[in-house]
């Protein structure tokens, strides 16, 4: 089988779980040869995680750019011109998209973006539109480059020792100085794009997320927030949903004091079921909800929220 | 939007008053077809754009509001300014419309590549044309919106930096421009946290929304808008041939495509003292909880 190159997403070496899709999925594809691009310390967790999903190669760079894009770049890029792969995986996100978009670039190679799934023959399955359509698609030119959507597969461990691949990285430099880093705040809730259940509050909160966490925290999920909310400042910018936040595809979306606009709409509607509470009988989220609550949050959500804990006890 | 929310011009810092440190500014709007619109594909499996109200990604505008002000506390644009900023843009003619609204809004003059061999192009080809007419503009900075709309592929910006061989900075929730120092300074803000970063010009930045409010055309805007100039070039007068671009030579095919069934809304009931309750039983039937 051809080798299939895994960029092992993570941030400062801490792996995302859409890392352990990726490889994951990538092996009913190919053998795995994974990459992982680190600076100093952080290749632990990225080697673990290879090894734990049954990657069959591993290669750890270390990057001598401060640049978030271009050591990734740059890693693969070359490995891509001395292994010549049947296909590069990277992990759809901000940064994912962006080291695929130079890649394409530099290799020549066709680029499929926000898959869902991808087919033997490296084909690859695209839902557009905020869902509304699905597309087959792919990649005519080139080794194909593609990246898949966190939450597309079930991450199923497969333990392994990959054969540790040395490669010669042609560096280039960026340019770019990183000045500063700071991390995102992460509390002890699951990650938004890995959640499968996420609670998320709008501006009907008035700035109090407290029933909006109780919820989150009995039904063990994520919390969401609306861009009205996070412009507020009542929730970091890395808990908005939506077209300018996360797209997010959970099992089950409750929607607390969130109108429904379109942009909020992009990022949640092809969850699998949609839960809001509104007061407002006409908010256009309940066009889309599979169960909507006409009220007040603040009575609705606290009830349900001990309904739940009662549940479990 | 709070109007709170603009913390406006302290961050934005001069650029200087030298007229060495004049700023060309370049920034890249997309036409697309109005997000409100609902988009299908057509029976060629792309953009079904007839019928559907064409607007400027409103993303770009964001790009568009950072130049302006940043030429408007140092030293403006347009006649008897310092700066000047040019709008450039891919697509049909009928693109122009977009564009005459970022000029409204403020910006000097604007290029629009539009060729008949053109469509279908994807990102690859659309970053191709774009970098070519880039090299050829003297621009100094440019600028981008993070993502259209409608492709929403979010790749183009790291592409033109990629072509270009210049400093990319993508995702700037701030931006400085120091034109005396040659320093451009952001602040990356995505699901990595905040990362700042600078880099000399020339250099590809895209903005977030979160970096300021776009004003809305005043009437003034809009009537000066009409006597601005909206250079149209072919691909040839861009230097790419047709075959490097379009359908035919795009890295990447769609094979079908099939519209999903609507979501259709379900249940609804009315909070009269049991609605939480009443939710609870919801999932526990969907054995969610
Ligand atoms: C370029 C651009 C990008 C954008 N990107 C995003 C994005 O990524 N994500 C996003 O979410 N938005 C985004 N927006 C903003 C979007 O258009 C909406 O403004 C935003 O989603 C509204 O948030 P909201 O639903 O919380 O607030 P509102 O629209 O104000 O709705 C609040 C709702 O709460 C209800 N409510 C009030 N009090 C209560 C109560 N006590 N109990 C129950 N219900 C109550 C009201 O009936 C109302 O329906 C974007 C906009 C633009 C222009
Ligand atoms: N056809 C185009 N013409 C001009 N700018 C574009 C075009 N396509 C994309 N861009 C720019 O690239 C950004 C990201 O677009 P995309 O990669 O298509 O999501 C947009 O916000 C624009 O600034």
């Amino acid at each position: 089988m051809a080798d299939v190159l895994v960029l092992i997403d993570h941030t400062a070496g801490l792996v995302s779980r859409a890392a352990s899709e990726l490889i994951t999925a990538a092996r009913a594809l190919g053998t795995v040869h994974a990459v992982a691009v680190v600076r100093a310390g952080e290749a632990d967790a990225p080697r673990a995680l290879a090894a734990q999903f049954g990657a069959s190669k591993l290669s750890v760079i270390e990057a001598v750019d401060g640049h978030p894009i271009t050591p990734s770049v740059d890693a693969l890029a070359s490995i891509a011109q001395a292994h010549a792969p049947a296909a590069i995986l990277i992990t759809s996100g901000a940064k994912g998209k962006e080291i695929a978009g130079r890649l394409a670039v530099r290799l020549g190679s066709g680029l499929l973006t926000d898959v869902i799934d991808v087919a033997q023959d490296f084909s690859a399955t695209q839902s557009i539109f905020g869902g509304s359509t699905v597309v087959h698609s792919k990649v005519t030119h080139g080794a194909p480059i593609i990246t898949v959507r966190p939450n597309a597969c079930e991450p199923v461990a497969s333990e392994s020792s990959p054969e540790i691949v040395d490669v010669t990285v042609a560096h280039t430099s960026s340019g770019v100085t990183v000045t500063s880093r700071q991390a995102p705040v992460k509390g002890g809730r699951p990650e938004l794009t890995e959640a499968s259940i996420i609670v998320s509050g709008g501006r009907g909160t008035n700035g109090d997320f407290s029933p909006v966490e109780s919820l989150a925290d009995a039904l063990g999920a994520a919390v969401g927030a609306s861009r009205a909310a996070t412009d507020a400042g009542w929730y970091p910018h890395s808990n908005q949903v939506g077209q300018t936040g996360k797209t997010v595809s959970p099992q089950l979306y409750v929607a607390c004091g969130i109108s429904g606009a379109i942009q909020h709409r992009a990022g949640m509607q092809t969850s699998k079921t949609i839960v809001a509470i509104n007061k407002d009988a006409d908010a256009p989220i309940f066009e889309l909800a599979d169960f909507g609550v006409v009220g007040d949050l603040f009575n609705v959500v606290p009830q349900a929220a001990a309904g739940v804990l009662a549940r479990k006890s | 939007m709070a109007d709170g929310q603009v913390i406006g011009n302290i961050r934005h810092i001069y650029v200087g008053v030298r007229q060495e440190s004049l700023v060309k500014f370049l920034v890249c709007v997309k036409q697309v077809p109005d997000s409100w619109a609902e988009k299908k594909l057509g029976a060629d499996a792309r953009l079904d754009r007839a019928g559907v109200d064409a607007v400027l990604n409103d993303l770009d505008e964001y790009a568009i509001e950072e130049a302006l002000r940043i030429c408007e506390n140092s030293g403006g644009n347009g006649e008897g300014g310092e700066h000047s900023i040019t709008l450039l843009s891919m697509g049909p003619d009928r693109a122009t419309e977009a564009i005459r609204k970022g000029l409204s809004m403020g910006a000097d003059n604007a290029i629009l590549i539009s060729d008949e061999a053109l469509s279908g192009s994807d990102a690859l080809a659309t970053s191709l044309v774009l970098a070519k007419a880039i090299e050829a503009s003297g621009a100094h900075i440019v600028l981008c919106g993070t993502e259209s709309t409608d492709a929403r592929m979010s790749v183009v910006p790291a592409m033109l930096a990629e072509r270009l061989g210049w400093p990319q900075l993508t995702f700037a929730g701030e931006l400085k421009i120091d034109a005396a120092a040659n320093k451009v300074t952001i602040k990356r803000m995505t699901d990595e946290g905040i990362e700042e970063m600078e880099a000399s010009l020339p250099c590809v930045v895209s903005v977030i929304e979160k970096i300021n409010e776009p004003r809305y055309p005043s009437f003034k805007g809009i009537m000066a808008a009409k006597k601005k100039t909206i250079e149209t070039r072919s691909l040839a007068d861009v230097g790419v041939s047709g075959d490097q671009v379009g359908s035919a030579s795009s890295w990447s095919a769609v094979v079908d495509s099939a519209l999903r069934p609507p979501r259709s809304a379900g249940i609804k009931v009315v909070d009269e003292g049991n609605g939480g309750n009443e939710l609870v039983s919801f999932l526990a039937d969907k054995k969610i909880v």
